[in-house]
């Protein structure tokens, strides 16, 4: 089927189209604006991702092509067209396939039924999506604390190592030699300039969060599953956010035991709740380990909200122990119902920490779709502020 | 043996000239097959940056790949005009559609209507679009993707409304209405004006402002080019680099039967005149045209719609056979689509075709109904009015700038699909800058009134 045109060899270029395909140019746009139309819908990817069992690195997410869009009549049931062939009035020619008249297909038909794509996200991305603009609520530096001592790039100087060479700066040196006639060397060691280095001491914003997690047995594998799921999210993005963060993980039923990160995200448990069980173990680890006037402490629990009755007064005390050592205190309801009348147990513990001017908040989830929402609930600048509202305790 | 079908050109041209047709020179080049699907999907060689023409060049690739259609040559009218060849052409596809494109080109050249849309355009669109392509991309420098995206998301989703029977360059609405005759001066008026000299003045007539629009405009890009409260001069070029372009598209939209068709009857007459093209080369050449204008895929029995090269290759056929070449040229240059089909396709030859129409049926079968030629022929063509779009026109802007725009849904049988429509006023909305909305109706006939898609 070759033309000679297509001889191979001695062929020159035709044109600027055997270089650049605008096809291919217009399609890496829409494939971007499908990005930017994913990420308006981070909540049901967050929800939907699996990310916590199979660890991986990048979530594969079916998508539609994006239509560009015209005006069109409703599509009619009893569509009309004009066919050819043998048939005869009365004869049936199986089932409909594409509805559309003959003129449907005119200039810009945009019906492309069926194609799907999957485009593959990072989960660094999703991450970098979800928290925009989210950090620690009343994150405070800590005076007299330990401080990070950090390299800054500070100035210039004639001499220092090859690696430090700042090219721009040196070229610029040269050109100004010439301009001046002084020589007309190219370059000359004089021209050369390295980039220096400082080290720069900067106050310290220490910080540890603890995660606490309800396992009795009334948390069914559901509950878990989204509980782990939003502590997920958080991890992942504090770990982004802040240099110097540690992390406990604390899981309780009617006892408490700390797990490690991997360990704790594949804990299951049985038997009943008591509360005062897994906060008590967050304050023992908390003031064994970490000194509050060093450190900002933060505690994120996730429970059903059931707890023993006999243990609200136990509870209660620990939970105010706690909002002493502790800039912030959230709750994550696991809530399958979110209509309940009355709060539960473990919310009115909560509510009772705010009333009592503790930097608190809870925020219900009932369903994957929630998490994205319950992360920006407890990072956003406006918990932010309902914390700084309500000063915590434990400020030397 | 370099160049062997180029060597076909001029002769061909000659025996096209003995034979009648007259057209402005055209340039062959052979280009790359995926040049060819871009030219298809984009519409000119050259033309703007935009997203949905991505994701159609997608839909084409895989397409492709399921074994879809093979473009041979795109052409494109001017002076000269431009005929691109796919290089995968074998020596017979090309000396096949070298005739077919001076078959075009002789169209192009004597239709009234692309004459008329050309002397609009000029005989430089290919140029021209170019020239638009790269003032957008220099657009897109200036105001960043994203604000010059927001224009052409607007102006390329209105690109079927613009008004070929109004100029390419029209004037803005008259400012006034048009002041009243004044009275026949009698002996009674001349009186009463004696009178009273204030009450004279007061006869005066005052200039009234003409509403705008002064009746419903149909040319949406034109309006809102115009009309569009706080649109930037920028926004304004593309809106107008767009209508130009769509002027351009009309005629070739509203004569694809026509003009395919008489491609197809003078590659096929070419041929069978030309004794200088080798026997193999004609046998193969033949095969390939029988493949073009076949209106059925092999091994169907029926098909359930009309292949345009087909169906106007044997109306051009018929009208020769009947009245001569001197009467099909004159129908060439006087017609369209629409008086082509409804004029010359008769009773007998959908017959001879096999043509009938089918209805789906609420179960989803579809069935063949009653024979009957005017609806059939008003079936071929009723995709194509209105640039093949919904009577939507621009009816008031309110005094608070709302732009309302009125669908046509009587004509039309039926209202919008509200959902699409709803996202058309949005792209709308974004370049007009105060609100737009849409009265159309819905599934039960009863007034719709729509507004603009609220932004994710």
């Amino acid at each position: 089927m070759n033309t000679d045109e297509h001889e191979a060899g001695h062929r020159p270029i035709n044109g600027w189209y055997e270089l650049f395909s605008r096809g291919s140019r217009d399609w890496l746009r829409h494939s971007e604006k499908v990005r930017e139309a994913v990420r308006e819908h981070l909540p049901q990817i967050v929800a939907e991702a699996d990310i916590i069992n199979d660890g991986a690195r990048t979530v594969r997410i079916p998508v539609r092509m994006l239509e560009h869009y015209r005006f069109r009549l409703q599509s009619r049931g009893n569509a009309q067209g004009v066919g050819q062939g043998k048939a005869k009035p009365g004869d049936v020619l199986g089932q409909a396939e594409a509805p559309a008249g003959p003129g449907q297909k005119g200039a810009g038909g945009t019906e492309r039924g069926g194609i799907e794509l999957m485009l593959e996200f990072k989960v660094d991305d999703l991450i970098d999506w979800l928290w925009e603009d989210l950090q620690l609520p009343n994150l405070q530096t800590r005076i007299g604390a330990t401080e990070d001592s950090d390299w800054k790039r500070e100035g210039w100087d004639r001499r220092g190592a090859r690696s430090r060479l700042d090219r721009r700066r040196s070229l610029r040196e040269a050109v100004k030699r010439r301009a001046h006639g002084a020589s007309p060397a190219g370059f000359t060691d004089e021209d050369l300039r390295f980039r220096q280095l400082t080290r720069r001491r900067q106050p310290a914003t220490r910080a540890v969060v603890f995660f606490l997690l309800d396992v009795s047995g009334s948390m069914t594998e559901r509950d878990r599953h989204l509980a782990k799921t939003f502590f997920f999210w958080v991890v992942a993005g504090l770990r982004r956010e802040y240099r110097y963060l540690e992390t406990v993980f604390v899981a309780h039923t009617t006892e408490a035991w700390e797990f490690n990160e991997a360990d704790f995200f594949k804990v299951a448990g049985s038997g009943g709740t008591v509360t005062s069980a897994g906060l008590a173990k967050v304050r023992e680890i908390a003031e064994a380990r970490f000194n509050p006037a060093s450190c900002n402490i933060y505690l994120f629990y996730a429970s059903d909200g059931d707890n023993a009755v006999d243990d609200r007064d136990p509870a209660h005390a620990e939970l105010e122990t706690l909002g002493k050592l502790a800039r912030y205190a959230g709750y994550l309801e696991i809530a399958p119902n979110s209509h309940r009348s009355s709060p539960t147990e473990v919310a009115r513990l909560f509510d009772q920490m705010a009333a009592g001017g503790g930097a608190s908040g809870r925020f219900p989830v009932s369903g994957p779709d929630d998490i994205a929402a319950a992360v920006r609930h407890f990072f956003s600048a406006e918990a932010q502020a309902a914390a700084a509202a309500a000063p915590a305790g434990g400020t030397p | 043996m370099r160049q062997t079908w180029r060597s076909y050109v001029p002769r061909l041209e000659e025996l096209a000239h003995t034979l009648g047709l007259n057209w402005s020179p055209v340039i062959f080049e052979a280009v790359p097959d995926s040049f060819m699907s871009e030219i298809a999907i984009y519409g000119l060689p050259v033309r703007m940056p935009h997203w949905s023409f991505g994701a159609r060049y997608i839909y084409q690739l895989v397409q492709r790949h399921m074994g879809y259609s093979r473009l041979f040559e795109v052409v494109f009218p001017g002076n000269p005009g431009h005929a691109y060849l796919a290089s995968s052409n074998g020596l017979a596809d090309n000396i096949l559609v070298t005739a077919h494109v001076l078959g075009h080109a002789d169209f192009s050249n004597n239709n009234m209507l692309f004459r008329r849309c050309q002397e609009q355009v000029s005989e430089h669109i290919v140029e021209h679009a170019a020239s638009h392509a790269r003032q957008i991309e220099r657009d897109i420098e200036a105001h960043g993707t994203g604000a010059v995206e927001q224009v052409l998301d607007a102006a390329l989703s209105l690109e079927q409304y613009v008004d070929v029977d109004q100029a390419l360059r029209r004037e803005r609405y008259a400012e006034y209405l048009p002041a009243k005759v004044p009275p026949i001066d009698d002996a009674f008026r001349a009186r009463y004006a004696s009178l009273d000299a204030g009450a004279a003045a007061a006869l005066q007539p005052r200039r009234i402002r003409a509403p705008v629009p002064p009746h419903p405009e149909r040319d949406l890009l034109w309006f809102i080019a115009n009309y569009a409260p706080e649109l930037e001069s920028w926004e304004r070029d593309i809106f107008l680099a767009v209508r130009e372009e769509s002027f351009y598209f009309y005629p070739v939209f509203a004569t694809q039967i026509m003009n395919e068709g008489w491609a197809s009857y003078w590659h096929a007459r070419l041929l069978r005149e030309a004794d200088f093209i080798p026997q193999a080369a004609y046998l193969d050449a033949i095969k390939c045209h029988s493949d073009v204008v076949r209106p059925i895929a092999a091994g169907e029995q029926v098909a359930l719609s009309v292949n345009p090269y087909h169906l106007g290759f044997t109306l051009w056929e018929s009208v020769v056979e009947h009245s001569g070449i001197d009467v099909a040229r004159r129908i060439m240059c006087e017609d369209d689509d629409f008086s082509f089909v409804r004029n010359h396709l008769t009773r007998e030859v959908a017959a001879d075709m096999g043509l009938f129409r089918f209805q789906s049926q609420d179960n989803g079968q579809i069935k063949v109904i009653a024979e009957d030629i005017d609806a059939l022929r008003e079936s071929l063509v009723g995709g194509k009015y209105n640039f093949g779009a919904p009577r939507v026109a621009a009816a008031e802007v309110r005094a608070d700038g709302t732009l309302v725009l009125v669908h046509d849904h009587q004509i039309d049988g039926s209202g919008l699909d509200s959902e699409r429509a709803r996202m058309v006023l949005q792209y709308v909305q974004r370049v007009w800058r105060r609100p737009v909305l849409l009265k159309t109706v819905d599934e039960s006939s009863r007034p719709l009134e729509l507004a603009a898609a609220v932004s994710a």
